[in-house]
């Protein structure tokens, strides 16, 4: 599936390695001490921006499940109109496409650490669990596209009870979050065979994605509960 | 290192002109591109503002055009009730999100951010990009409201469910005029949380050698302090708005109770929370007064610094008093519903910590004072408005001990008082942190100096104006005088009129003043004087750029290297008082912190 590359991608060097300080001085341990200084120590660490940013975004989408899943506490509370439902059998099924999909991107993500570190030949084996990521991913949003027709043949629509209200509420939330994740993980897959792809890119797109996967298991058990 | 070379190559200079002005990856092109949105966005604030104010001292006066503001909302040129709250919805709006929110954070942020920590660029420049263009697209439909058949919404800047949640059965703009508001302010969220990601990873990151934390301006850490809060109160703010609008196009009930009779129609919706959007949107609420402000705090300590020769009494405790701020902002918001009937115990939960947030503004502004104490300040435009933020700052504060108490609050909650108390505290001392930035930094940005004997002009009308506005309400308040009304028919509020005429007027001359403001802006951004690199003799890195304005990449080849805390004045160098953050000269006297 994936095309012959000739060269390694282009690798960050690891931290642990002494590295060349370079005139930007942007990030890293080496570089945030002056040779002329007299002051006290600095000891800031900085990682590259793309692991910050990615702790940061997950931040904000805890942040707005959170807000979610008060609200869903707050209206099931304050209300008499509350029907159960029960939720649609192939969700457990997308669930462990989900868990799966977390299993081989991280065989993909060690495949290519290896390869970065030129510790294997060929990258043929990295981007094909990178190829079985992206289509368990787009099998789980299928199959939650499947769980809304399951419902709707149930007659339980959006508007019906505020318990649907939730349901399609989250999942379609998740949902475009996991499509999101998709579209990182086809990026790192086409950075990938054109050598260009990043270490830190890669770790970022799979903190992701497990994080979709953790979220994934949260609203479960939640909708699970609740509903 | 390769990722710096694909960063780089993100940094070649933009030849087009829609790459270069328009639709621009540089961090100060945006920020400027901000700081224009949010001039924009006071002055319709301000416009609006008049209209209400004229009604209020004047009703059924016809104001001349006013229905061509709206074809069924003021017939006869004069306002309909309705159409008042519609313009006060819209005044709010705007100004708490597109002004307070924009100018301070976003404008001077996204400029001098980068600059003051060394970086060439935000680390994602395209998400820099489209959190602008975001906002702008934000503002469109927030605009475009006032052009669907019923006007915008009427239901305040908070919109309260259920009125908010239940269609136009409330009023006017209370359908399509609320699903744009909320896709609106949804907009607004996520190109705030683009901007905040931006802030958050260039302070952590970006900063170029020998700039450790404690070696940040105040300013950075202000703007640092207000991401981290915009990210957790926006993305709050968001799903709120998904689900008011599911409301209203999707039939579903997630904020109108069951059997809810509105203009004599019982209303198909069951058993929603009508309080949780209260607690939804005052988690965002109150956080976001603190976004609107904390900048503007950062701004003047730094403006003031300058001026005064010497550092604040404690960078430090400043800084952590900041912080404090951020983190009790999330717990105080329920005091902003003491009146919504909750339980008693909750109120005192709530008013405890509002109490406690008083004490790191306390601080604050005793440091501020004492360091101003005694200094000898360099009087001028910048330093004046800064001088203006803690007079606003102060003023406005004080109100806060009272409305704290749940006691008190009851009875000045819908009153005047409270008008008075969030307009000085919040918007008039944002916008005196907004025009001391202006001062201080428009040099930088432009290249030219802004003319001093315009600007104290501005000063003077302006302070004096905002207190004679602002100040009254207060006393409307005690009276008795409540607020959102449109008309005074009452007995007990006739002999309140006259006060609310000298308001109207008070604000329409301070409104005027505005315009010495625009014109030595705009006057000064092309035929100014030609400004040096570092007119006010400062010491921080936006003043060690090679160019004024800076270069595209900010420093040109090489970044700078830092070797002191950010405020070394008053010490003994080879040029003056002070050391430049950039200078490698030692500094005998140790003002060093960190």
């Amino acid at each position: 599936m994936a095309t012959t590359v000739h060269e390694p991608p282009r690798i960050e060097e690891r931290r642990d390695r002494p590295r060349v300080i370079s005139d930007s001085g942007n990030g890293g341990p080496g570089t945030l001490v002056p040779a002329s200084g007299d002051f006290l120590a600095v000891k800031d660490y900085s990682p590259s921006p793309s692991s910050t940013a990615i702790w940061v975004l997950l931040a904000s989408i805890t942040m707005t499940f959170a807000a979610f899943t008060s609200a869903l506490i707050v209206r099931q509370g304050s209300s008499l109109d509350w029907r159960h439902l029960s939720l649609p059998r192939i969700l457990y099924f997308n669930t462990l496409l989900l868990l799966a999909s977390s299993f081989t991107l991280e065989v993909a993500r060690r495949q290519v650490g290896d390869y970065m570190r030129e510790q294997r030949n060929g990258n043929a084996h990295a981007a094909r669990w990178l190829y079985i990521t992206l289509i368990l991913g787009l099998l789980f949003v299928t199959g939650q596209y499947l769980a809304w027709l399951q419902l709707r043949a149930q007659g339980l629509f959006m508007a019906t009870n505020p318990s649907s209200s939730f349901f399609y509420v989250l999942t379609a939330a998740h949902a475009l979050h996991v499509l999101g994740g998709l579209g990182g993980l086809t990026r790192v897959i086409r950075k990938f065979n054109r050598s260009t792809l990043r270490k830190t890119t890669l770790d970022a797109t799979s903190h992701y994605w497990h994080f979709m996967d953790a979220l994934w298991v949260y609203l479960m058990l939640l909708l699970w509960i609740k509903l | 290192m390769h990722h710096l070379s694909a960063r780089e190559a993100q940094h070649l200079k933009p030849a087009s002109f829609i790459r270069k002005h328009i639709f621009s990856l540089d961090h100060k092109v945006i920020g400027k591109q901000y700081y224009v949105l949010a001039l924009v966005a006071a002055l319709i604030g301000m416009v609006l503002s008049w209209l209400m104010r004229i009604h209020l001292a004047w009703t059924n006066y016809p104001i001349p055009s006013l229905h061509l503001l709206s074809a069924n909302g003021a017939p006869g040129n004069v306002m309909t009730p309705e159409y008042y709250l519609q313009l006060m919805t819209m005044h709010a709006t705007i100004m708490v999100f597109f002004v307070l929110t924009t100018a301070p954070f976003a404008a001077f942020g996204n400029y001098f951010l980068p600059i003051q920590v060394g970086a060439e660029d935000m680390p994602f420049p395209h998400f820099n990009m489209m959190s602008f263009w975001l906002t702008f697209s934000s503002l469109l439909v927030l605009m475009s409201s006032f052009f669907v058949a019923d006007g915008p919404t009427l239901g305040g800047w908070t919109q309260y469910a259920p009125l908010s949640a239940v269609g136009s059965a409330s009023g006017p703009g209370q359908g399509t005029g609320v699903v744009l508001w909320a896709t609106a302010i949804g907009l607004f969220c996520i190109g705030q949380l683009l901007g905040s990601l931006n802030f958050i990873t260039t302070t952590l990151d970006m900063r170029t050698k020998g700039m450790s934390m404690w070696r940040l301006p105040i300013t950075v850490w202000a703007w640092f302090i207000t991401s981290v809060m915009g990210l957790t109160a926006f993305a709050v703010l968001m799903p709120a708005c998904i689900l008011l609008i599911l409301d209203h196009v999707a039939g579903t009930s997630f904020f109108v109770a069951s059997g809810l009779v509105l203009n004599d129609q019982l209303l198909p919706h069951s058993g929603g929370s009508t309080l949780l959007w209260q607690h939804l949107f005052w988690f965002f609420g109150h956080p976001e007064v603190y976004i609107a402000i904390v900048p503007g705090v950062g701004i003047v300590s730094h403006v003031l610094i300058a001026n005064m020769r010497r550092p604040m009494l404690s960078h430090r405790v400043l800084i952590y008093s900041m912080g404090a701020l951020a983190v009790l902002s999330y717990m105080v918001y329920g005091h902003h519903m003491f009146v919504s009937g909750m339980n008693p115990v909750s109120s005192l939960a709530f008013s405890f910590p509002t109490l406690v947030i008083t004490i790191p503004s306390t601080i604050i502004v005793v440091i501020w004072m004492g360091s101003i104490y005694g200094s000898k300040l360099r009087i001028n435009t910048a330093s004046l408005f800064a001088l203006g933020f803690v007079s606003m700052f102060i003023s406005g504060g004080v109100s806060g001990f009272f409305l704290a108490q749940p006691s008190i609050d009851i009875m000045l909650h819908a009153t005047y008082f409270v008008v008075g108390h969030f307009h000085l505290v919040m918007g008039v001392a944002a916008i005196f942190g907004i025009f001391s930035g202006t001062y201080f930094w428009f040099p930088k940005m432009f290249g030219r100096m802004m003319s001093e004997t315009l600007g104290k002009i501005h000063f003077w009308l302006t302070f004096v104006g905002s207190y004679c506005i602002f100040m009254p309400f207060h006393y409307l308040g005690i009276a008795g005088n409540v607020r959102r009304y449109q008309a005074f028919v009452d007995d007990y509020t006739q002999p309140l009129i006259p006060l609310h005429r000298f308001i109207t007027v008070a604000a329409i001359l301070t409104g005027l003043a505005q315009l010495i403001f625009l014109y030595n802006l705009i006057h000064s951004r092309f035929w100014g004087k030609i400004a040096p690199d570092n007119p006010w003799e400062a010491t921080t890195l936006e003043w060690s750029t090679p160019t004024t304005p800076p270069p595209h990449n900010n420093f040109g080849d090489k970044l700078p290297e830092v070797f002191h805390d950010p405020y070394q004045y008053g010490v003994e160098s080879s040029v003056g008082d002070y050391v430049m953050q950039a200078s490698p000269e030692k500094v005998k006297s140790a003002h060093d912190e960190a």
